[in-house]
């Protein structure tokens, strides 16, 4: 009959309990937020400042104080999708390719013949030999410099593609190391980000991959997806390049292998470089703000050890010869070599104000990105937009909450109270959830939550009906509501499935504030099925117990 | 007796078929006038499916939408629309505009140079201009957008079918279909014909409606399965006109709710989410009433089986034609 076990009692209401103990931060946002961020700068720093404490101990840290996290739409920041131009790599590794190759190939000019390198689509180096005949020779010297791929998928390959024909040699990257290439470009790129978000110590940045060649970056608190972009450094590419030339005219003939690119701080001035470079970014290991021995701004830097020997090699190779140091396909300075380098370190000094300065100084600490990035979408929204959005909804839910809370009392009485007790417990739930998963809310989140407000008393109001069926064929009180809540039950049950169907497929499919409003949806659909058919069900037992009605009336 | 707010009374024998001719028509006529609308309004699609990019301009002083043009025109952005927005919350010194510049020849997002240029020269007509909001959508993902919310509205409506033929019967399922693609069509007819923006949200939009519609329409053929099974001679028509009367009650109090905290949110909400919240309502609205009116009339004309207890020992031949999926009713 109508009967709940001890146990089961006990555990409904220690879920509602423990619902409303991890809700709870959630109502003090701003001081639990204080408290985490004090925290986890205490738990880096190690330092401990009066203000750090009292905003540490302003929550007690034996209570929960996982929070929802606020979207874009809603706390304000900065959104982008970049498309990480994968190709760029191969280029340069034929291009770092070449000059070994060339050594390589030298060696045996008596076979081959003169070497010479052609100009060939991206991607790949061509090489035209003097002795067309001996080209199967030509092809086994480049096979030296081919290697297993080593995963799983590209076992049995090779890391190049190898072809003679005529008197022509052509060398790109296999298939399968091309696919291991893309991987690791996208590594590179995503921790170099990461690190470059994380210098300036936003909060909560997502930086994750997306589809095969894609990342998604997303910094609340950044005043522009602009902002965010100058951060990341779209193009900075740092390299050291031999010069091989001055000229006036942007549009120089370069050699085979040469590009032209300007002087950053002076008009008209172009440099012809060779456009294999020395070193690259990649071996930079420190980068610092300083100042020259004129007392302007500079940055020093410092070569990992393969990059100070290549450094160091070429400019002992090289003394009285310029090189240049280029940033972004822009040359900063290009300063003579006086004296070979080897100790791995230098520094670059130019026309730059010390805020320059610095910011170049985090751009080559955070290395430099292994290619370009192509933003295919981003989205800024201001901190006020984020906090009206707030308000409105939080007015809204209130209000929408009063008016199904009138209507239920006023249609179901004494069993509208239930309910409403059981919306309340609802709503605590679903917070509860989002801030345990730390899932976050967004602008259709919260529209989300309000639907959630609606809906949720369908379950009740499907059995509050179904009792009020039974009660007409005057089998007692006690059975109309039992059997109200038996045959309600497939209706619920199909009719939550299907909506969870639909909300699952949004989740999958749906990005950003979509993904936002389908967790808040499927939550929703759990805790008001929940309850529906627990709580709401105990409250009843719980009264009908207390109170024994000879008559009911829903 | 205490009193009892009733929007339905506690018995009613309305026949939802007597002018199933009427609304069966008007439900036709709307579904080829949103068509017909679809291909000749099209819709408004937002950035987010045509690539381009749109700003939210917030200014002290009042906005003047020709004054604006005239100042992004020299800029020659192409397709540049820009339109004043409007909420009871904002104050006079509150204005608020939306400017919307379509996809630049060549590049994927817009640039940061390009959004400078439209500050400044709209921060010379008032320099209380300030950016709200900036984003920017490239062709290229706009596209797929596209293409994923079309997957996911057919995968919605596949899932779903598959769910109720399991449930139910297939002529069930084809009943639920044709509704939920008749609250589907109906609703973005709405936005053709008033040209309110559709973008991403809206999909989503789109989707809670086919779930809550295809939530009531569950309710109705629940009750009709179950009366299904107790009267097994009565007529079909009349079983239906049954199970809808039964369960009016609880389909006006669960809409009754639902769009009441809908309301709210359509007048308190902001603007920002505005379009999306009317269309939810809307959608509700038109699932309501597609429920009641569209999904069991098919269900009737395909006709369905009336063996459903097969444990019934007093009909013993009736038991011949069971259904392969018969035994999923016991879920």
């Amino acid at each position: 009959m109508l009967q709940i076990d001890r146990w089961k009692r006990i555990l409904i209401i220690g879920i509602c309990l423990l619902g409303l103990l991890y809700a709870l931060p959630n109502a003090f946002y701003a001081r639990v937020e204080a408290h985490n961020d004090a925290a986890a700068q205490i738990e880096a720093s190690g330092v401990e400042t009066p203000e750090l404490i009292a905003a540490r101990d302003a929550w007690p840290s034996w209570l929960p104080a996982g929070l929802v996290n606020l979207g874009l739409d809603l706390r304000g920041g900065a959104h982008l999708l970049g498309e990480v131009q994968v190709e760029q790599v191969y280029k340069s590794r034929m291009d770092a390719l070449w000059p070994e190759l060339r050594s390589a190939l030298a060696e045996d000019r008596g076979t081959v013949g003169a070497i010479r390198r052609v100009d060939a689509p991206e991607g790949e180096l061509r090489i035209e030999i003097g002795n067309p005949d001996q080209m199967a020779r030509a092809v086994e010297i480049a096979r030296e410099f081919s290697d297993p791929v080593t995963t799983l998928t590209g076992a049995g390959q090779q890391t190049l593609d190898i072809t003679g024909s005529g008197a022509t040699l052509s060398i790109g990257l296999s298939d399968a190391e091309k696919t291991v290439t893309d991987d690791r470009t996208i590594q590179q790129t995503l921790e170099i980000v990461r690190r470059r978000v994380d210098e300036v110590g936003t909060r909560e940045p997502t930086i994750m991959r997306q589809g095969s060649d894609r990342v998604l970056i997303q910094v609340p608190g950044i005043g522009s997806a602009a902002e965010l972009k100058e951060l990341i450094g779209t193009t900075a590419q740092l390299t050291f390049n031999p010069v091989v030339g001055t000229t006036g005219d942007a549009d120089a003939q370069a050699g085979v292998g040469q590009t032209v690119a300007p002087l950053i701080d002076q008009e008209g001035v172009y440099y012809i470089l060779d456009g294999t470079p020395v070193v690259t970014g990649e071996d930079l290991v420190d980068a610092l703000p300083a100042t020259d021995q004129n007392g302007l701004p500079a940055v020093t830097f410092r070569f990992n050890p393969s990059g100070a020997r290549a450094f160091g090699s070429y400019t002992s190779a090289n003394v009285g010869q310029p090189f240049a140091i280029v940033l972004d396909n822009e040359v900063i300075s290009a300063p003579v070599i006086r004296q070979a380098i080897t100790t791995g370190s230098g520094q670059i000094s130019g026309s730059m104000d010390f805020d320059q300065a610095n910011q170049l100084a985090v751009l080559l600490r955070a290395g430099a990105l292994p290619a370009e990035m192509t933003f295919l979408e981003e989205r800024t929204v201001g901190p006020e937009l984020g906090q009206d959005s707030i308000d409105a909804g939080k007015v809204a839910a209130g209000v929408g909450f009063v008016l199904v809370v009138a209507l239920m009392i006023g249609s179901y009485g004494m069993f509208g109270i239930f309910a409403t007790v059981a919306l309340g417990f609802n709503m605590v739930l679903l917070f509860a959830i989002l801030s345990a998963i730390g899932a976050t809310l967004t602008l259709p989140g919260i529209a989300g939550i309000v639907l959630t407000i609606g809906m949720a008393v369908d379950a009740n109001v499907l059995v509050f009906e179904r009792i009020r069926e039974e009660l007409k064929t005057a089998r007692g009180p006690a059975r109309a509501i039992e059997a109200g809540y038996e045959k309600a039950m497939s209706a619920i049950v199909d009719a939550n499935i299907t909506t969870l169907i639909v909300a699952g497929i949004l989740f999958v499919l749906g990005s950003g504030p979509v993904k936002g409003f389908a967790v808040t949806l499927t939550i929703g659909i759990v805790t008001s099925v929940f309850t529906a058919l627990f709580v709401t069900r105990l409250i009843t037992v719980m009264w009908f117990e207390r109170a024994r009605p000879k008559k009911i009336e829903v | 007796m205490a009193f009892r707010l009733k929007l339905v009374p506690d018995e009613t024998k309305i026949d939802f078929f007597r002018w199933q001719f009427v609304t069966f028509g008007f439900s036709a006529i709307l579904m080829i006038a949103s068509v017909l609308l679809l291909f000749v309004n099209g819709l408004n699609f937002g950035i987010d499916f045509r690539g381009g990019t749109t700003i939210r301009t917030e200014a002290v002083q009042p906005i003047d939408v020709g004054a604006y043009r005239d100042a992004i025109q020299p800029l020659d952005l192409g397709d540049v629309a820009i339109t004043e927005v409007f909420d009871p919350s904002f104050g006079p010194e509150r204005n608020v505009a939306q400017v919307r510049i379509g996809a630049q020849d060549g590049a994927e997002a817009v640039t940061p140079a390009t959004i400078e240029e439209v500050r400044g020269v709209l921060q010379q007509i008032d320099p209380s201009i300030e950016f709200a909001s900036v984003e920017s959508v490239g062709p290229k993902v706009s596209g797929e957008l596209i293409n994923t919310a079309i997957y996911a509205v057919l995968a919605a409506l596949v899932g779903i079918s598959i769910y109720i033929w399991l449930r139910f019967e297939w002529q069930f399922s084809i009943g639920a279909i044709i509704s939920l693609v008749h609250d589907v069509l109906i609703t973005m007819g709405i936005f053709a014909l008033f040209q309110i923006r559709f973008d991403l949200t809206t999909i989503a939009a789109l989707l809670t409606i086919v779930g809550y519609s295809i939530n009531d329409t569950v309710v109705v053929f629940d009750r009709l399965r179950e009366n299904l099974m107790k009267y097994k001679t009565r007529p079909l028509r009349d079983l239906m006109n049954l199970s809808v009367n039964e369960t009016l009650s609880r389909t006006v109090m669960t809409s009754g709710t639902t769009l009441l905290a809908l309301i709210a949110l359509l007048v308190l909400g902001g603007d920002v989410i505005r379009g999306f919240v009317f269309a939810i309502t809307f959608g509700i609205l038109i699932g309501t009433y597609s429920s009641i009116y569209v999904a069991k009339n098919f269900v009737l004309w395909l006709g369905v089986k009336r063996d459903w207890d097969k444990t019934d020992p007093k009909d013993p031949k009736k038991r011949k034609n069971v259904s392969p999926f018969e035994g999923a009713e016991e879920v």
